[in-house]
């Protein structure tokens, strides 16, 4: 038998455990449900259910989380076509031509266009991961530490850059990210940062209570000083299966949807919105109608959800072959490699290739479990879609207290979660993005301890830069900094001239 | 107009408008950055004979640093997007955010008391009047939300285990039910 198969067959084994199995079912099904419901979304539900998977066994725990990060978005598209209204922030773009073909009548085939462009995406990505592993392999044991410390600049930069028209919030808060995990015992010296003599702040700011408030708690804060939407999905009658079909009718627009979709994911800090917003644009750009977008289009329907759905997968690249989180939900599931002593990086895809080939078929198999669940379930999952916004509210500051309060029974940890929950509610009503901070803390910590280490080796600054992979990601920041510093003249330079 | 024909700008997802309120923001990032930087002396120790990109201080100094220029540059587009225009009430905003802290003392309330009387009992209670609190007076409603509470405390203490301590009060119950409360609600 060759490595390769070798490798599979260890891979299947893995995953056909039964506690795998529940893991992956619970995820995907509980994923869809979760996505649903407006106002919840995946990352509260993975930043609520982290402390508990710390108890499971690390395939089990990743597992469970994967199925809820990929299948999420699959039943984010169902408000969004139905009531106007995304299921995740994701799905906005769904609404656009989605809720237009629901006004017409055509509510089966918008949802069915979704799910179908869901799928191809989401299994279009795993298979590109699939098929980038071998490569990966190769590639990343040539990732040292300066290699990584640079890596960890590369994404900051794109996080700062990729917020536009927000760049300075952006900058401010990844730099404050960054300035949290300073807080604390530094880990060379063992002195004291920050700490203004409290010894709750001697031990640092723990991530999971950050991303807790941030995400979870805030939202909560959110809906419960809203008011309550009574939206009331429309009926439908008819079957589902026929935009499945659709979306290969539609291959100039599904296959770059999901190559934008993983490609974006692959760089840390882009994400879902950058890869719709291109898909969107060149899908239009290519339609023999572009006059349909926004006004019930299914391409673009299939342009959205295409690329949303390939980002999952592929935002796993950067996280298991270099330990770098490339958005905040990869930033949590890295804090459960953590737990279990599994460091993800080079180190992983040489001598646990089958626990990442486990992970790829987790991906794979979740895609199909929630496209098979959604063709039976819609129905019943119009119901979840009118539960009063500020009931969720109650229900998620409830589950919040489980997340928060678990990890050290510290009523401080509680104080500290609500205050980062107050603030991410005002970065919310402010339309200011709260994903740098996390960054910050996570990829702040990877690139401090990366820095001091590679510092024996580093004689002159040149030396930063003197070895191949170094020297192309330190040219690939220097491009993305003086494309964006242009990019920026141009558009001042065309609003001078509008003056 | 019929929401069919209206026509969006997809530039929006990745560009989302500006609050007049973001100024207050922009404000405070100032501000913390600056009394961070005055701080970096007494809150880090200086290690003698060691280069500077050593030094306990050097990630503190480029977190604060960055802090300072990018919160400098926020507060000033911030100030010339509003000089520029006018908008949204910026005490009106600031008004909604001061709403959301009577749930974050709800919250903490709730911490407070699931130590001394327990995480079932309290959670109920807590569902319960929350819910009551929110306006809703539909006793489904209400028991709805017991039930949330009780299928989370269910859940997560007694089958996921999660690390909460029995109430203070368990210890007044009979030896089996105390053990039984302790380990599972």
């Amino acid at each position: 038998m060759t490595a390769g198969m070798e490798t599979l067959a260890a891979s299947l084994a893995i995953i056909s455990r039964l506690d795998v199995i529940v893991a992956l079912l619970i995820g995907s099904v509980g994923g869809v449900i979760i996505g649903a419901i407006p106002g919840v979304g995946p990352a509260i539900a993975i930043a609520i259910l982290l402390p508990a998977t710390f108890s499971l066994d690390p395939i089990v725990g990743l597992t469970l989380l994967l199925g809820i990060y990929g299948s999420a978005m699959f039943g984010g598209a169902i408000p969004a076509v139905l009531i106007n209204t995304p299921g995740t922030p994701v799905n906005a773009l769904t609404t656009y031509d989605g809720y237009p073909m629901t006004q017409r009548g055509e509510a089966p085939r918008a949802l069915s266009l979704a799910y179908g462009a869901s799928f191809f995406g989401g299994v279009f990505s795993v298979l590109c991961l699939m098929a980038l592993a071998p490569v990966l392999a190769r590639i990343a044991p040539l990732f040292g530490s300066r290699e990584i410390f640079l890596a960890c600049v590369l994404g900051m930069t794109l996080v700062v850059i990729a917020h536009r028209g927000q760049a300075m919030a952006a900058g401010a808060l990844l730099c404050f990210g960054i300035f949290l995990q300073t807080i604390g015992l530094e880990p060379v010296r063992f002195t004291q940062r920050f700490t203004f003599d409290q010894t709750w702040l001697t031990s640092g700011v723990n991530l999971i209570v950050v991303v807790l408030g941030l995400f979870a708690l805030s939202q909560a804060f959110a809906l419960l000083a809203g008011k309550d939407d009574t939206p009331v999905p429309p009926k439908f009658a008819g079957g589902l299966f026929r935009g499945l079909h659709e979306v290969f009718r539609f291959p100039k627009i599904a296959f770059p949807a999901a190559g934008f979709g993983t490609i974006m994911g692959i760089i840390p800090g882009v994400g879902e919105f950058t890869a719709q917003f291109l898909s969107y644009t060149l899908a239009q750009k290519i339609s023999p109608n572009p006059e349909r977008f926004g006004r019930g289009a299914p391409e673009g329907i299939i342009a959205s959800e295409a690329a949303n759905n390939a980002v999952p997968a592929a935002a796993m690249i950067p996280l298991l072959a270099l330990g770098i989180p490339g958005e905040a939900l990869t930033a949590m599931m890295l804090s459960v490699f953590y737990v279990h002593n599994v460091i993800p990086g080079p180190n992983l895809f040489r001598d646990q290739m089958d626990f990442i080939m486990a992970l790829y078929l987790c991906l794979l198999i979740l895609n199909v479990l929630a496209l098979a669940f959604l063709m039976m379930a819609t129905k019943p999952l119009l119901k979840v879609i009118a539960i009063p916004n500020r009931f969720l509210g109650m229900a998620i500051l409830t589950l919040s207290f489980v997340g928060v309060y678990s990890l050290r029974n510290s009523a401080t940890d509680c104080l500290i979660a609500a205050c980062f929950g107050l603030l991410g509610l005002v970065l919310k009503r402010l339309n200011l993005p709260i994903v740098p901070i996390i960054l910050g803390i996570v990829l702040g910590g990877i690139a401090e301890n990366k820095f001091r280490t590679s510092l024996p080796r580093i004689h002159s600054p040149v030396d930063w830069v003197n070895r191949p992979i170094a020297a192309i990601i330190f040219a690939i920041i220097v491009v993305v900094l003086a494309a964006h510093v242009w990019s920026l003249l141009r558009t001042r330079g065309r609003e001078k001239a509008h003056v | 107009m019929d929401d069919a024909s209206q026509k969006h700008d997809i530039s929006e997802l990745i560009e989302p408008r500006h609050h007049r309120a973001e100024i207050v923001f922009g404000v405070a990032s100032f501000a913390i950055a600056l009394f961070l930087l005055t701080q970096i002396g007494g809150q880090t120790t200086w290690i003698e004979g060691q280069p500077w990109t050593k030094q306990p201080a050097f990630w503190p100094v480029v977190s604060i640093a960055g802090m300072t220029v990018f919160g400098t540059l926020e507060l000033w587009f911030s100030w010339r997007r509003n000089a520029s225009g006018r908008g949204d009430s910026i005490a009106g905003e600031v008004f909604e955010w001061a709403r959301a802290i009577e749930y974050a003392i709800w919250f903490m309330a709730y911490v407070f008391v699931v130590p001394v009387a327990g995480y079932l009992p309290v959670t109920l209670a807590f569902c319960a009047a929350l819910t009551w609190r929110l306006g809703y007076r539909d006793w489904r409603i209400i028991v709805a939300a017991m039930a949330t509470g009780a299928a989370t405390v269910i859940l997560f203490k007694a089958f996921l285990s999660v690390r909460i301590p029995g109430g203070a009060v368990y210890e007044y119950l009979p030896a089996a039910l105390r053990n039984f409360m302790i380990l599972y609600l």
